[in-house]
């Protein structure tokens, strides 16, 4: 039935003379996030995006860019063709318009009983008929069509349960039923640029999605310490970097070697401080990184009191040897909110395969969850920091995931 | 990565080219249906038959006594789950024990919340069933008795002629069935002679294909079947004969040595076996998980305060493939058969499973203990 898909945006509208650049970096990121979902055209006018395909694939692409950074809200939507300039609309193509909006209805309203309103929204007043006829012809047209005893159908004008819309803009007459919610936000790559810290986890990738939701662009770090971690451990990160990528672009994996530094502090380091002085090192290297690739934050996926590491001190602890702001999208939410998102965006099913990383692997019986600055730093001395950082850079491994790319 | 050397044949084997030429004949060549009408699907047929004979003669039965499944789990479910709906009405209660396979321990588990009584029969650190305790459970409403031969973990192996004779002596209307998965082809059984009506085999633990298996049913045993339709396999495992793997797992079978009262395990595998385990008591650090008399091909030792799935990646980087538990349950904590043995967590944790076939060498052994040696100094932190 659909032919095309309405994409509104809003936010990026106010963005005054960068609107242009806004507006193509979110049609490319959409042609991105749907390129595996068959061929489809994208056409732009002030305040809507408009993309046509196949009517078999619009429902999938809806799904999918019901994520994407930018978009306020879409609805698949049926175009009507006049084959004229619509200040010529007359009685046959109103017409063909009624019983194309009865189809329609027909089509996608599937339980009865229920309620309707027909709303009109006439941007282009070259159009002859006034949005209050309109209304009133289409939605008596519906009723006469469709209701009867058996499929009981009665207009509400205050809360109906299907709000039937006929948009006439710049010349087109667009029909639809549904408008999905979109994420909101600003699209990827109009903030600028940070370095996700991930892990095989339910956050990481989640922090790094509300990330690409303020429109940044990500590179990401994994932390590899092989063999307490497995080749599997590695295939979910990079999974899950993929599904990033579908949102955000382009993702450079980079995948240090880690078991040396884990090893050391374990040997070097007081046992309830290991977790601790392991983000330390991960922050550490994630400065080096994020200079290496000229990012200005790094993002993390820690949310205020779930795990002991996550505590004010523990924060502190890991911002002291931070170069750049630290940016903690999921800091206050809970996890269920946590998990809702993760499964919205597509990566809750990845996280939740059964691997170890490296942050569950080493942690102690009772790790402190008050570190104390002066603890560390003491706790710290006896690691060579610098060398071990050089030596886990030396061995990194780095993956160039871009997924939806032609 | 210069040198591979697979230590895992317990959880699978590579196919022997002989398995898998006959794989591609019967797929390339022989792919009528054996139950066309035509001269085409006769010829199908007549490979059927030829390889369920073979494997009748491995196990000194009857031809007509072996059903094809898909594999072991599939043989255990059906001979399980098939005695307790034929004979629901003689009894209600089961007996097993804590170390099987999780398609039998899980199936056990489901049967108890459908009302069935089941009960555990006690074994010991080494994985050993107490036979007075199994003979003590024993009851007139007792339809069933499943225990595997050879643990596929530890590798024990049970003494399955005297349990099937305290079971008919207790109640001679009891069924026995027994999970010979890891024992097939490695420890002599003679099923034609010892009391056992259920027993269940898989070709991929042999060099033969995956996806195929088959169950032993004594003459005169009721089941049940679990999958309804065309009625093959005397109406018991409808479905087409999976006819291509079936070939292959009578080319495997060809290819077992030939067991006896004598010559009652694999000795080739065996004295691998023995060599290994010499190397191993000499590590300190290793502590031997398995019985001394264990099955040829299974050796289970644990590394205490080295997760067992830490030194499994470290030797898949020096290219060795072994094992922390069975591969159908490595993704829960800590092994549960080392468990129900009643070893510690940090053993049962730190276990891994070395299994063996016939082409490993004394030298890839050497080279395994060498490397595990090195890992070991490299992972151990204090």
């Amino acid at each position: 039935m659909y032919d095309l898909i309405i994409i509104r945006y809003g936010e990026i509208a106010l963005k005054g003379d960068n609107i242009d650049e806004f507006i193509s970096q979110l049609v490319s990121n959409i042609e991105r996030a749907a390129a595996d979902l068959g061929e489809f055209e994208i056409t732009t006018i002030y305040g809507r995006i408009f993309l046509y395909a196949e009517s078999n694939k619009i429902e999938a692409i809806v799904q999918r860019l019901i994520n994407v950074p930018g978009i306020i809200s879409l609805s698949p939507a049926q175009r009507v063709r006049i084959g004229k300039k619509i200040a010529n609309f007359n009685e046959q193509d109103f017409k063909k318009l009624k019983s194309r909006a009865v189809k329609l209805f027909k089509s996608e309203v599937q339980s009865y009983p229920t309620t309707f309103k027909v709303e009109t929204t006439r941007a282009d007043k070259s159009f002859p008929i006034e949005s209050p006829e309109l209304n009133r012809e289409l939605g008596a047209e519906i009723l006469r069509e469709i209701e009867s005893e058996a499929v009981p159908l009665s207009v509400d004008v205050h809360q109906p349960e299907h709000l039937f819309e006929v948009e006439i803009r710049r010349g087109k007459i667009y029909l639809f039923l549904r408008r999905e919610a979109g994420p909101g936000g600003l699209p990827v790559k109009s903030s600028g640029k940070a370095l996700l810290l991930l892990s095989g986890g339910i956050d990481s990738p989640a922090a790094g999605w509300l990330g690409l939701k303020r429109g940044l662009s990500l590179n990401a770090v994994y932390f590899d310490s092989p063999p307490y971690t497995s080749e599997r451990a590695k295939e979910k990160v990079i999974d899950l970097a993929k599904v990033l990528s579908r949102y955000g672009g382009e993702i450079k994996l980079q995948i240090p070697y880690f078991t040396e530094i884990q090893q050391q502090i374990l040997k070097k380091c007081p046992k309830r401080y290991t977790v601790t002085i392991m983000r330390r090192m991960m922050i550490r290297i994630a400065n080096r990184l994020a200079e290496m690739n000229e990012e200005l934050a790094l993002v993390t996926g820690e949310s205020l009191g779930q795990v002991a590491s996550q505590t004010l001190e523990g924060l502190r602890s890991s911002d002291e040897v931070a170069d750049f702001p630290v940016l903690r999208p999921l800091i206050t939410m809970d996890k269920n909110d946590i998990i809702d998102l993760a499964e919205r965006i597509g990566t809750y099913e990845i996280s939740i395969r059964p691997h170890e990383d490296c942050c569950t692997i080493f942690v102690p019986d009772n790790p402190v969850t008050q570190p104390k600055l002066d603890t560390i730093h003491f706790g710290e001395k006896d690691l060579k920091i610098e060398e071990l950082i050089e030596r886990s850079l030396e061995k990194m491994e780095v993956i160039t995931i871009n997924e939806g790319a032609e | 990565m210069e040198r591979e050397i697979y230590l895992d044949n317990a959880a699978t084997t590579k196919a022997l080219p002989e398995v898998t030429a006959a794989v591609v004949d019967a797929l390339e060549k022989n792919y009528a249906n054996p139950s066309s009408l035509h001269r085409f699907g006769l010829q199908s047929e007549k490979i059927l038959n030829k390889s369920r004979k073979t494997a009748a003669n491995y196990l000194g039965v009857q031809a007509e006594e072996i059903i094809f499944t898909s594999g072991g789990t599939e043989s255990n479910n059906l001979a399980i789950r098939g005695i307790t709906k034929s004979y629901k009405n003689r009894g209600r209660h089961l007996i097993t024990s804590p170390i099987e396979h999780s398609s039998v321990a899980e199936l056990f588990e489901a049967l108890k919340k459908e009302g069935w009584q089941v009960d555990m029969v006690d074994v010991d650190q080494r994985g050993y069933v107490d036979l007075e305790h199994l003979r003590s459970l024993i009851t007139e409403e007792t339809i069933l008795v499943s225990i595997m031969q050879v643990n596929n973990e530890l590798g024990t192996i049970q003494p399955i002629k005297k349990i099937a004779e305290i079971i008919k002596e207790e109640n001679p209307l009891s069924f026995f069935h027994v999970d010979g998965v890891q024992a097939f082809g490695k420890i002599y059984t003679n099923l034609s002679q010892w009391p056992i009506e259920l027993y269940s085999i898989s070709a991929h633990k042999i060099h033969g294909p995956k996806g195929i298996g088959a169950l032993y049913l004594k003459k005169g045993t009721n089941l049940e079947a679990l999958i309804y339709g065309g009625g093959q396999e005397k109406g018991l495992r409808s479905g087409t004969e999976n006819v291509p793997a079936i070939a292959g797992l009578a080319e495997a079978v060809k290819k077992l040595p030939q067991l006896s009262a004598a010559e009652n395990e694999d000795s080739h595998l065996a004295q691998k076996r023995e060599y290994l385990l010499k190397s191993l008591k000499k590590i300190d650090a290793a502590v031997i998980n398995s019985p001394a008399a264990g099955a040829p091909h299974i050796i289970n030792f644990s590394l205490p305060g080295i997760k067992g799935e830490t030194m499994l990646h470290a030797l898949e980087n020096c290219g060795i493939y072994a094992a922390t538990g069975s591969a159908c349950s490595s993704k829960k904590k800590g092994s549960r058969i080392i468990k129900a043995c009643g070893l510690s967590q940090a053993r049962s944790e730190s276990a891994l499973r070395i299994s063996l076939d016939r082409t490993i060498t004394n030298d890839d052994l050497d080279y395994f203990i060498k490397t595990l040696k090195e890992q070991i100094d490299f992972l151990k932190l204090f």
